[in-house]
This record gives C-alpha cells, structure tokens and sequence, in this order.
C-alpha cells in the first residue's frame, strides 16, 4: 500500500511490547488471585495465616528445640514439660522395634526387613528389569523366608523364638505381610468367583465377601480367636499368633476381591471373546489375557486397600498381639519414664512412623494411576 | 451328524457338564468342611462344657455399664446387656455421622477453593487424618488429650455453657415443663405449613410464572410459630447447666470421655474420607455445565444448587454410604477406649463370661450384617430415585 503524500511520519517497524501492568504478575497478583480474591477469601487468608502464626511456632519448638533429646531416665522430661521428650523414644527404640526378641537374635529381623524392603522395591519400580520374578520372589519364597528366619528353623541352626516374645514394628510388618500374601490369591479367586456363570460357585464367593465387609475387622479378630480353636480338631492347638493372622488374611481377601473385580470389570468384552475365539480355554483366557490386563489395573486399588491394612494392623492389639502401638503403649508403662510430655511424644512419634508409611504409598498409588490412564488413553 | 468327531462329545471337554462337576464338588467341599466344622465345635464345647443354645440370654450378667441409654444394672441379663451395646453402637454411629457429614463437606469445598491456604490446610488435613491409623488417633484424644485435662474444679469452660474435664464433656440439658407438648406441636405445625407453602407456590409459579417470597414466609412460620407458643404457654423450656457441686460438677448432660474420645476421634477422621469424596464428586461434574449454567444468567448460587450438587451428588452418594457404614463398623474401636458399645460388652464381656463364642458371634456378625443390608437398601432406593434418566 502506498505511503499517503501527506503523512508525516510512519512507523516501518512494530513496536516493542510492552510489559504487562505489574499488578497482573509476579507475586502480587498470585496473591491476588490466589488469596485475595474477594473479602471473603481475604478474611480466610489473614484467619489462617494467624492461626498458623499461633500454633506452628509453639509446636515446632516442642519438637526441636525445647525437646529433650537425650536423658538416662525420665527425670529430665518431667523437668522439660513444654518440649517432646525425644529420649523417650530414643531409650525404646530397640523395644519399640522388635519387642522381647532376644537381643542375639534380632539381626533375623533385620535382613528380613532388608530383603522384603529389597524385593517390594524391585516389585513396585516401574522401570526394573523382571518384575514379575520380583513378585515371585515376594508372593512364594519371601514369606517361607521370613517363616524360617522371625520363627526359627532348628535344621538351619536358628534357634526357635516363641511367639510370645515377639513384638513391635516388625510385627505390624509381618501382619501386613502375610494379610497382602495371603489376600492376593485368595482375593483373584473369590472375584474370579463371583464373576463366574456358575451359581454355587457365585453364591459361595459374593455370601464370603459380604460377610466379611458387612463386619468390622475388631469382630473378625474376635471371631478367629474365640472360633477358629473350636472348629479344629481338639488335639490341634495352633500358636496364638495364628488365628488373628487367619483373620486378617481373610478380612483383606474379601476386600481384595472387590478391587480386583473393578479391575475385572474395566476389561474389554472383546478380550475374552477374542481370546475365546482363538481356541484358549477358561482359566487360559483368565491366566493368559484377563489377569495380566486386569492386575495392572487394580494395583493402585491394590495398594490403597494394602494402606488400609496396614492401619489396620494397629487393631491386632485387641487379641493380644504385641503390635507397635501396643508396644509404645507398653513403653508407656515404665515408671521411669513417667511424666507429662511421655505420651504426646509417643503418639506424635508413632503418628509419624505411620504417616510416612501410608503417605508414601498413597503418592505411590497416585503415581501409578496416572501412568495407567496415560497407557490406556495412548 | 456324522462329520462330528467322537472325542467332541467327551464329556470332559463339554463347558456345561464340566460346569456341574466343578460345583458339585465345590458344593461337596463346602458341605464337608462346614460338617466337619460343625462336629469339632460340637465336641470341644461339650469338653469345655459350654453349653449349646441361647440359654445364657436370660441368664443374670452381674457386670455394670458406666453408659446405658434403657435402665441396667448388674442384676440385668445377658440379653438386656447386648441391647445396651447395640443401642450405644448405633448412638455413636448416628452422632458420628451427623457430625462428620457438615465436617467433611466443608472440608471438601475448602479444598476445592481458589484460597491457596485455605485449600493447602484442608489438604493438611485430609493427608493427615486418612494417613494415620484410627486406633493412633482416638489414643492420642483419650489417653494424651482427655485424660490429662484438669478436674472438676478447673474446668475448662466456653462462656459457662459448655464445661470440658478429665471426667468429660458437659453440656447444657434442656428442661421441659408441662407446656413443651404445645411448643413441640407448634413447630410440627408450622413445618407442615412451611411444606404446603412451598408446594403451592411451586404449582402456582409452574402455571403462571409468578414468584411468591417463599423461603422468608417459611422461615417467620418455622421460627415465629413456636416462639409464639413458647411464650404464651409460659416459657416451658429452659436449660440446666454444669455447675460445681462440692467435688464434682452437677446438671447439664454429661458426656463421658470414653464417649467424647471416640466421637471425637470418629468424626475427624471420617470427615477426612468425606472430603475426599465431596471433592472428588464436584470435580467430576464438567465444567461446561457451571459455564453454561452462568451463561443462562443463573448466579453462583443458583448454579451451585441447581446445576452442580444435584450432578454431584449422584457420585458422592454410594462412596458416601460406604463411609456411613465404616463409621458403624469403626465404632467397634469403642472396645480400646472402653466405651461400652456391642463389640465390647457383646463380643468382649458376655463372650468371656458365658464362653459362648459361636452364638454370640452370629448374633454380633448378624447385627453388623443386617446395618450394613439396611443401609445398602436404603441407598438403592436413593440411587434408584436419583439415577440419571436416560432416554
């Protein structure tokens, strides 16, 4: 277009941008978009920040620097009541840890809980080479291993250590343990189940599955104690370890069931139709198209039900067993370390222990779920 | 006919006659292991001399319940104690739910919110209630919080009306004299009133357009009406407070701390779980529904109401439920801080004293089993009158 004769000046270039008003960036306007967004949001901010202003300070420097962080007995702690008494749990550590087992015995607690952490990691990271020997490894020689090592074998030369004296984190562990091992298989089959066309076979698996979630796992706990001596043949007098870990295996199995049967669910009609066509049998079909698929699945249900179980662990205290909050309530017993900051800091201390268990796991199920939608979307 | 091949028609290889032989062996299975079970259980109760039958039912407990909502004393019978756990059992369950419903929704919309802070500190609580076991946290409210409050005489108290001590929570218990009946009759009046009000005003702005000022005329109804009767029926109601009496504290209702410890306990937990669901149910609905909802010129309010919780709802119902039973079966926990509930008194005590671990267990099993079918039923008939209508 030709330049008009009379203009007087025209810009052959574009101007530079300029920058946005600063009200619209940075700090400022996060801030006013993010906290001060109306009067209301405004009124919550300032309410939180002075709450958080209140509290957090006091509480931090109850956990730091006020603390106790290391005494021969309690008298120092009752001396310090506005801090934690970290020396506390320092003392009990070992208690809190493996409970009555004998001292010269608790590195068998240990390497099982470094092969179980070694072969849970090697299962659970996406990117390690044969997973599925992992699993293996995990679900089938893990448990015989850790049977052998915690209760003894005399033929290897482990002296047996009775159940009796057994306590503490690794016995929330090992409950954990055997309740994932044993409610995986059993939780496959009683979905295969109650999918299944054949009516017994149905009926059994939904009337076990209901049953077992219409009650609280306190009462299943009960029951296997109270009940499950008395179904045996009375010569048979299992340890009493046993019947809470028969309950447990069976309460998680039932909820099991349920996640594996969302993952059943999701799977494509045509895969088993596809499948079918070719020739492969039922349980082919199930063990060469259907679990694979369907397992992938469900693992993020499979580890939220694995949090809950592990929180649950802390109820086994009712029948007896010496879990780790029973432990720290034993500890609590001691009277040398009786005083005021005792129990805040046990609890705080325990509560954290757990937090970071359930907590990671739960970042790891989230994980996992979002890698699934992104494989099944692509 | 002819083409087919014998060793098709082997039985071995037909899906239906395999079918039968898995089930009926499954079914023969299952019949011998509940037979043997059943002849064992036979024998060791007779060795141990437990007696078969519900006879103990009648039997006298000799043992007391510190909380009990129908009259019960040690002379009382097995059968009257399990109904003072049943009855508990379903009082905490019910408060727990009444409360942690309003908790957890808040708690749920504060994480939705554009508030940074308000959405990180409900995130906080969220992560740290679902993250953390619930026997940890109700421990932690009666042993380290509960326990150690001061006594009777240092009360912490909120404006005299509500008084918290190591020997519970005390608050204030309303009175009625002989006219209350007339204010109770009052308010179901003016809620049947409120109710016809807005039926009709709904026909009419259905018909005609016209709108009527509905939710004001109720309110003076619901709140007008029974003032209007409390004062002309001479002030029937009043409230009795917690006042110190010598070493203890006197009037008011109170609240035991096993009973305090384990609501508590019960009701920031669980709000934590319905949090979740709230929010999960809210960020399912598409956002292209609130947009257009505010396209036709409805207000947030309005699109909240109308177009957003109705979809909402629909998801956050059956996970909602679930919770609702979790927390009935939660209440079992009630057995760690002793509050007399059905599976302390019914499956702890009464097991132990009579021994009679089978019946008691089928009637605590069949307890929990028919709560758990009663409320699946009753969300059935809501899913059922609520689902999407597709046509």
């Amino acid at each position: 277009m030709p330049t008009p004769a009379n203009a007087a000046y025209v810009r052959r270039t574009a101007a530079p941008a300029l920058p946005p008003p600063r009200l619209s960036q940075g700090a400022i306007a996060w801030a006013r978009a993010n906290l001060f967004s109306s009067a209301l949001s405004g009124a919550a901010t300032l309410a939180l920040v002075a709450l958080a202003l209140w509290a957090l300070p006091p509480l931090i420097a109850w956990a730091t620097t006020r603390a106790v962080w290391s005494a021969p007995d309690g008298a120092l702690c009752r001396a310090h009541q506005d801090g934690a008494c970290w020396a506390f749990v320092a003392h009990k550590l070992d208690y809190l840890r493996y409970g009555s087992y004998p001292v010269a015995e608790r590195w068998r607690v240990d390497a099982v809980e470094i092969v179980g952490a070694a072969l849970i990691a090697w299962m659970l990271w996406p990117r390690a080479p044969r997973r599925g020997l992992g699993a293996a490894l995990f679900f089938l020689g893990f448990p015989a291993l850790a049977f052998a090592l915690l209760h003894g074998a005399e033929t290897l030369g482990l002296p047996l250590v009775d159940t009796l004296l057994w306590g503490g984190v690794f016995v929330s562990l090992a409950t954990a343990l055997v309740g994932i091992v044993f409610s995986l298989p059993l939780g496959v089959l009683l979905a295969l189940g109650r999918r299944s066309s054949l009516p017994i076979v149905q009926a059994a698996s939904v009337v076990f599955i209901e049953f077992v979630r219409g009650v609280p796992f306190i009462v299943v706990l009960y029951m296997a104690n109270n009940m499950l001596p008395l179904f045996l043949p009375s010569g048979w007098a299992p340890d009493r370890f046993v019947p809470p870990l028969v309950g447990t295996a069976l309460f998680a199995a039932a909820y099991m069931a349920e996640d594996v049967r969302g993952g059943l669910q999701s799977l494509d009609k045509g895969q088993v139709e596809g499948a079918m066509a070719l020739g492969l049998g039922y349980w082919r079909t199930t063990r060469l198209v259907v679990l694979p698929q369907a397992l992938t699945r469900v693992i993020p249900g499979v580890v939220n039900n694995f949090i809950g179980l592990f929180k649950d662990t802390t109820l086994v205290a009712v029948v007896g067993m010496v879990d780790f909050l029973a432990a720290m309530d034993n500890a609590f017993k001691d009277a040398a370390w009786s005083g005021p900051t005792i129990l805040p800091t046990g609890y705080v201390f325990a509560g954290l222990f757990y937090f970071v268990f359930c907590y990671g796991m739960s970042r790891y199920s989230a994980a996992m779920e979002r890698r699934l939608a992104v494989g099944r979307a692509g | 006919m002819a083409a087919r091949e014998p060793s098709r028609s082997w039985l071995a290889n037909d899906p239906r006659a395999r079918g039968i032989v898995t089930q009926g062996l499954l079914a023969a299975a299952l019949v011998a292991l509940a037979w043997m079970g059943w002849r064992n259980v036979v024998a060791n109760m007779q060795a141990r001399g437990i007696p078969m039958g519900f006879g103990f039912w009648d039997e006298t407990a000799g043992f007391d319940i510190n909380q009990s909502l129908i009259a019960y004393s040690a002379v009382s019978t097995y059968g009257r104690a399990f109904w003072v756990g049943l009855l508990n059992t379903l009082m905490v369950g019910a408060i727990s739910i009444a409360l942690a419903t309003p908790l957890g929704f808040a708690v749920g919309v504060a994480r939705l919110s554009p508030n940074w802070i308000l959405s990180k500190a409900a995130l906080v609580y969220v992560e740290l209630m679902r993250n953390t076991p619930l026997l940890l946290q109700l421990a932690f409210w009666y042993n380290a919080v509960l326990k150690t409050l001061p006594g009777p005489r240092q009360s912490l108290s909120l404006g005299g009306f509500v008084l918290l001590n190591n020997r519970g929570l005390y608050l204030p218990r309303p009175e009625f004299a002989a006219g209350a009946a007339w204010v109770a009759a009052a308010l179901a009046l003016a809620i049947v009133a409120a109710w016809a009000l807005r039926r009709w005003a709904r026909r009419r702005r259905a018909l005609s357009g016209e709108r009527a000022p509905v939710t004001i005329a109720a309110l003076v109804l619901v709140v007008g009406l029974p003032t209007l009767a409390y004062f002309s029926a001479g002030e029937p109601i009043g409230f009795s407070f917690a006042r110190l009496s010598g070493f203890n504290l006197a009037g008011g209702v109170q609240l035991h701390p096993e009973f305090a410890a384990l609501t508590f306990g019960l009701v920031t937990y669980t709000a934590g779980f319905i949090a979740e669901i709230v929010r999960a149910g809210a960020l399912a609905v598409p956002r292209g529904q609130s947009e257009a909802a505010l396209a036709l010129g409805l207000h947030r309010a309005q699109t909240m109401k109308l177009v957003v919780v109705p979809q909402a709802l629909r998801l956050i119902v059956p996970p909602l439920t679930s919770q609702y039973l979790n927390v009935v079966k939660n209440s079992s926990l009630a057995v760690f801080v002793g509050y007399p509930d059905l599976a302390l008194i019914f499956a702890g005590t009464v097991l132990n004293q009579t021994h009679a671990a089978v019946q008691v267990m089928a009637i605590t099993m069949a307890v929990y089993l028919v709560i758990s079918l009663a409320v699946s039923f009753s969300l059935n008939l809501f899913n059922a009158r609520n689902a999407l209508q597709e046509r």
